[in-house]
C-alpha cells in the first residue's frame, strides 16, 4: 500500500470531509490499511487504546461481554463509520470490544502518533477534536433512545 | 315570524303539567332535595313547590325559603338534565355466553317520552352542544337519540341571576331563544303571579291552544323581556371570550395551571355537574359463574387517572395537566370540534368546586399574561 | 313554525341509526404466536343475520371484545385485499389483550369497526416511499405495505426501515424476506440489542438513515411506533427534504368507544378514534412537544 493511496483514502472518507490537504497529508503518516476477517476482533475491552479506524468495507459489531462467556451487541457500524475515541482520552483503554461481522477493510490510524501532533498543532487538534465531539454527540442521543427502551415491556 | 305569547296564570300551571302527562309525557321538573335543587318526576295534581331560592358563589350554595312564593327563583342546582339523556350509568348491551360463543342481548330500556319543565336558558344551550357530541357526527348514540328525540321542553327564562352564573357573556342567555316547546317568564306584577308562556314549535302550540291561554299582551311581553334584561344586566360574574381560544392553545405552559393545580383537588365535581361534560367509560360485570355479561357505560372524568390512562400509565400525571385538559378543552377545543364552545356559563363548576376555584377567574389570569413560554400557535 | 336548530338535528338523526356501541361477532379462524408476548389471529365471520362481511383501509382499528373482560382498540394487520377475515397483531399488554390471547381457534370474540383513518396510500402513487416502524408499530403499517407491493408498478423506490428491541421480537418475519426481494425495494431492520447470533443491524432506527438514499422532495413518509420514535424519525425526514405534509403518523391514546363519544382519546384539538389515528404530521407537529397534553 501506498502512502499516496491512504493519502486518498483518508481524505475520501466522510469522516474526514472538508480537512485540509496539508492536514491530510500530515495524518496519513500516522495511517496504515489494516484487514479483519469475520470473526475477528479488532480490539477487546480494557487493552490499551493505541488506534482508531475508518471502515472502507464490512461491517463492525460493537460488543460488551457479559458473564457466561457471551456478548451483547450495543451498535453496529458501517462503512463511513470512525470506530474508536478512546485512544483520545486517559487512560488510553478499551471500554468495549469491536469484532468484524464480515470481512472488513479499514484505515488504522496510531493514536500516540496522532495525539503527539494535535499537541504540537492545536488548529489540527481542534479540528479534530470537533469531528469526534459530533460523532460522540450522535452516540449519545442514539444510546439515551436505546436507554428509554422503547418497544420494551410495558410499565405497570 | 309573530309569535303569539299567552298567560298562563300561577293558578293554572298545574293545568299545564297535568296536560303534558295527558299527552303522554313523563313530565320532570325542579324539586328541592338534597340540599340543593333537583329534577324528579311530577306525580299528583301538578303543584309546585314555592318559595324557594338559593345564594351561590365559588364553593358556596345555599337552598333557602323565601316569602315571595315564586316558583323559579333559583339558578342551577346541581343536578343539570344532562342526567336524563346522557344518563349517569346505562347498560349498552348484556351477552350470555353459549358454549365457545355468545349472544348479545338488549341493554338498558329506552325510558318514556319525557317532558322538561323549567329548562333554563343555558342548560338549553348545554343540551344543544350534547346534541352535537352525540346525534351530529358520524355516529349516532342510540340511546341519546331515543331519549332526546320526544323530549318536550318547557324552558324558564331566568329573572334573576346566581351568584355564580354568567350565561350572558358566554350568550346563551338568560332568555332563551330556540330549541324550545314553550318558554315561559314567571313575573310577579304587583298581586298578580303569571307567566308569559312563548310557544317554540307546533307541539307547544298544540299545548297552549289545549289549555286556552289567553294572549300575554304587549303589555305583559314587554315586562317579560324587561325582566329577563334586568337579569342579564345584574350578572355580575363574566367571562372574556375574545379570542379565548387562541389565548388558552398559545398558553399550554403559563404559569397559572401551576397555581391552579396546587388549589385544584382533582375531585371531578366540576366535569359531573357541568351539563356538556361528555367523558365516559366502560364498566364490564360479569355474573359469577362468567354465564352472563353486561358492558356498562358509566361517567368518566378527564380528572381522573385513568382516563389517560396507555400502556399501564396515565399520559395526563399530573392535577397541571388534568385541569388545563378540561379547561383548554372545554373553552378551546371544543370549538375545534364542535363549532361552539363547551361553556355555556350555568356557573355549576364554580359553585360545587370545593376549592372555590372560578374557571371565569382562571381564564382571566391567563389573559392577564405572565406567560414564560408558548406552544402550538395552529390549532389543527 | 321556527325550526330550531337542536330539533333539526334531532330530526336529521337517522330514523334507526346502527347501533355503534354492539359488536358483531367473529370466529378465531387462525391463531399464530408471533413472539413470546405477541400473536396474530384471523377472524372469520361467526354466522348469523349481523354480517354483512368485513372491508377496511391500511391504517384503520378495530375495538375486540372479550366477553365479560373488554375492549381493546387494535390495529388491523392483515392483507386489506383478503377481504372478510380480518387479521389482528396483539401484543399482551393488559387484562383485554390477555384474554384475546388466551382464545384459541373456533373460540368467538366481538368485534366493532373498522374505525379511523387511513394510510394515504393512494397519495404516494408515483412517488417513493418510506416507511418507519418500532416494535408493534409495523402492525397497523403492514396492510399499507401489502397494499403497495399488490401494486408495485405504480410506486417508486419503497424503503422500509423497521426497528424493535432485540431479534427475537421482530414481527412478520416471512413478509420482510419476501418484501427486500422485491424490485426496487430496500428493507432494513436494526434492534436496539443483540447477542452474538445477530448479523444483522444493532442501533436505533433513525441511525438507519444514513443507510439509505432518499429522494426527499418526491418521497412520501409513513411512521408508527412508539411517540418518541416519530418524533426523531419526522427529524431526520425532515432534514432530508421530505416536504412536511408528505409525512404521517399513527398515534395511540385510550380508548372507551372509537366513535367520538367517550371523550379519552382526545390529543388537542383531536380526537385519535376519529380524526386518527392517521394523522398528516403537520397537524400534530404543534402538540408533539407539548409535555402531558
Amino acid at each position: 500500500m501506498q502512502t499516496r493511496d491512504l493519502e486518498k483514502y483518508v481524505a475520501e472518507h466522510p469522516f474526514f470531509a472538508g480537512l485540509k490537504s496539508d492536514y491530510v497529508k500530515l495524518i496519513s503518516g500516522c495511517a496504515q490499511n489494516a484487514a479483519f476477517n469475520k470473526g475477528e476482533h479488532l480490539f477487546r475491552e480494557g487493552d490499551p487504546a493505541n488506534q482508531f479506524f475508518l471502515i472502507r468495507f464490512g461491517r463492525i459489531a460493537i460488543d460488551i461481554p457479559v458473564p457466561h462467556g457471551g456478548a451483547i451487541t450495543v451498535q453496529t457500524l458501517e462503512p463511513g463509520d470512525i470506530v474508536g475515541w478512546s485512544w483520545l482520552f486517559p487512560p488510553f483503554a478499551w471500554t468495549f470490544d469491536a469484532r468484524a461481522l464480515e470481512l472488513t477493510r479499514v484505515i488504522a490510524m496510531d493514536g500516540a502518533c496522532l495525539r503527539g501532533k494535535c499537541d504540537a498543532d492545536t488548529a489540527l487538534g481542534y479540528d479534530l477534536v470537533r469531528r469526534f465531539s459530533a460523532v460522540i454527540a450522535e452516540r449519545l442521543q442514539a444510546t439515551r433512545l436505546q436507554l428509554l427502551d422503547v418497544y420494551g415491556t410495558v410499565k405497570g | 315570524m309573530a309569535v303569539d305569547v299567552r298567560v298562563i296564570e300561577r293558578s293554572d300551571l298545574s293545568a299545564l303539567l297535568v296536560a303534558l302527562r295527558e299527552a303522554g309525557y313523563e313530565v320532570i321538573a325542579p324539586v328541592p332535595g338534597d340540599g340543593s335543587i333537583d329534577y324528579d318526576v311530577v306525580t299528583g295534581d301538578g303543584e309546585r313547590p314555592a318559595g324557594f331560592s338559593d345564594e351561590q358563589g365559588p364553593g358556596a350554595y345555599r337552598l333557602k325559603m323565601c316569602d315571595h312564593e315564586l316558583l323559579f327563583d333559583f339558578a342551577a342546582g346541581a343536578s343539570s338534565w344532562k342526567k336524563f339523556l346522557f344518563p349517569p350509568s346505562l347498560t349498552l348491551f348484556s351477552a350470555q355466553r353459549r358454549q365457545r360463543s355468545f349472544e348479545v342481548l338488549p341493554g338498558t330500556a329506552d325510558p318514556p317520552p319525557r317532558a322538561f319543565l323549567g329548562v333554563r336558558a343555558c342548560d338549553l344551550a348545554a343540551i344543544d352542544i350534547q346534541d352535537k357530541i352525540f346525534l351530529g357526527g358520524a355516529f349516532v348514540d342510540p340511546s341519546y337519540r331515543q331519549r332526546r328525540k320526544d323530549v318536550f321542553i318547557v324552558a324558564v327564562n331566568c329573572t334573576r341571576a346566581g351568584g355564580s352564573c354568567f350565561c350572558a357573556s358566554m350568550g346563551t342567555g338568560p332568555r332563551v331563544s330556540a330549541g324550545f316547546d314553550l318558554a315561559l317568564t314567571e313575573l310577579k306584577i304587583g298581586e298578580r303571579h303569571c307567566f308569559t308562556a312563548e310557544p317554540g314549535s307546533d307541539r307547544g302550540e298544540a299545548v297552549l291552544a289545549r289549555l286556552g291561554s289567553p294572549p300575554a299582551g304587549p303589555a305583559l311581553e314587554a315586562e317579560a323581556r324587561s325582566a329577563s334584561a334586568r337579569c342579564a344586566a345584574s350578572m355580575a360574574r363574566q367571562m372574556v371570550t375574545d379570542g379565548l381560544r387562541d389565548l388558552l392553545v398559545q398558553n399550554q405552559e403559563h404559569p397559572r395551571w401551576r397555581d391552579v393545580a396546587s388549589r385544584c383537588l382533582a375531585c371531578a365535581n366540576c366535569t359531573l355537574v357541568c351539563p356538556t361534560c361528555f367523558c365516559a367509560t366502560v364498566q364490564d360485570v360479569t355474573d359469577l359463574a362468567g354465564e352472563r355479561a353486561e358492558r356498562i357505560r358509566v361517567w368518566d372524568s378527564c380528572f381522573s387517572a385513568e382516563h389517560s390512562h396507555l400502556h399501564g400509565a396515565s399520559v395526563r400525571r399530573t392535577t397541571r395537566s388534568r385541569y388545563r385538559q378540561w379547561m383548554t378543552h372545554k373553552l378551546a377545543y371544543w370549538i375545534d370540534q364542535f363549532g361552539t364552545s363547551g361553556c355555556v356559563g350555568c356557573g355549576r363548576c364554580i359553585t360545587w368546586c370545593p376549592a372555590g376555584i372560578d374557571i371565569t377567574e382562571e381564564a382571566a389570569a391567563i389573559r392577564a399574561g405572565g406567560a414564560t413560554t408558548t406552544a402550538p400557535n395552529s390549532g389543527g | 313554525m321556527e325550526a330550531t336548530a337542536a330539533a333539526s338535528r334531532v330530526v336529521s338523526a337517522p330514523e334507526n341509526p346502527p347501533n355503534p356501541w354492539i359488536p358483531r361477532r367473529f370466529r378465531v379462524a387462525a391463531r399464530k404466536q408471533e413472539t413470546s408476548d405477541t400473536f396474530s389471529i384471523e377472524l372469520a365471520d361467526a354466522g348469523g343475520e349481523e354480517h354483512e362481511g368485513f372491508s377496511f383501509r391500511p391504517g384503520q382499528f378495530n375495538m375486540l371484545y372479550a366477553f365479560g373482560v373488554g375492549e381493546s382498540a387494535i390495529s388491523i394487520s392483515g392483507d386489506p385485499a383478503a377481504g372478510g377475515q380480518p387479521v389482528h397483531t396483539i401484543r399482551v399488554v393488559g387484562t383485554v389483550t390477555r384474554a384475546l390471547g388466551a382464545l384459541r381457534r373456533g373460540d368467538v370474540l366481538g368485534v366493532r369497526g373498522p374505525f379511523g383513518s387511513a394510510w394515504p396510500v393512494e397519495e404516494a402513487a408515483g412517488r417513493d416511499v418510506i416507511v418507519v416502524a418500532g416494535g408493534i408499530g409495523l402492525a397497523p403499517l403492514r396492510p399499507a405495505l401489502h397494499q403497495l407491493f399488490a401494486d408495485r408498478a405504480r410506486f417508486g423506490r419503497i424503503t422500509l426501515l423497521y426497528g424493535a428491541r432485540t431479534p427475537r421480537d421482530l414481527l412478520f418475519g416471512d413478509d420482510l424476506d419476501r418484501w427486500s426481494r422485491r424490485r426496487n425495494t430496500g428493507v432494513q431492520v436494526i434492534v436496539d440489542v443483540a447477542g452474538p447470533s445477530w448479523h444483522g443491524n444493532v442501533g436505533v432506527v433513525t441511525s438507519l438513515f444514513k443507510r439509505v438514499h432518499i429522494d426527499g422532495p418526491d418521497t412520501v413518509a409513513l411512521i408508527c411506533g412508539p411517540e418518541v420514535m416519530m418524533r426523531f424519525t419526522a427529524v431526520e425526514l425532515l432534514q432530508r427534504e421530505v416536504p412536511i405534509d408528505a409525512i404521517h403518523v399513527s398515534l395511540e391514546r385510550n380508548m372507551k368507544c372509537a366513535t367520538g363519544f367517550c371523550g379519552h382519546c382526545q390529543y388537542g384539538p383531536a380526537f385519535v378514534c376519529k380524526d386518527g389515528p392517521v394523522f398528516p404530521f403537520a397537524r400534530v407537529k404543534p402538540w408533539f412537544m407539548v409535555r402531558e397534553l
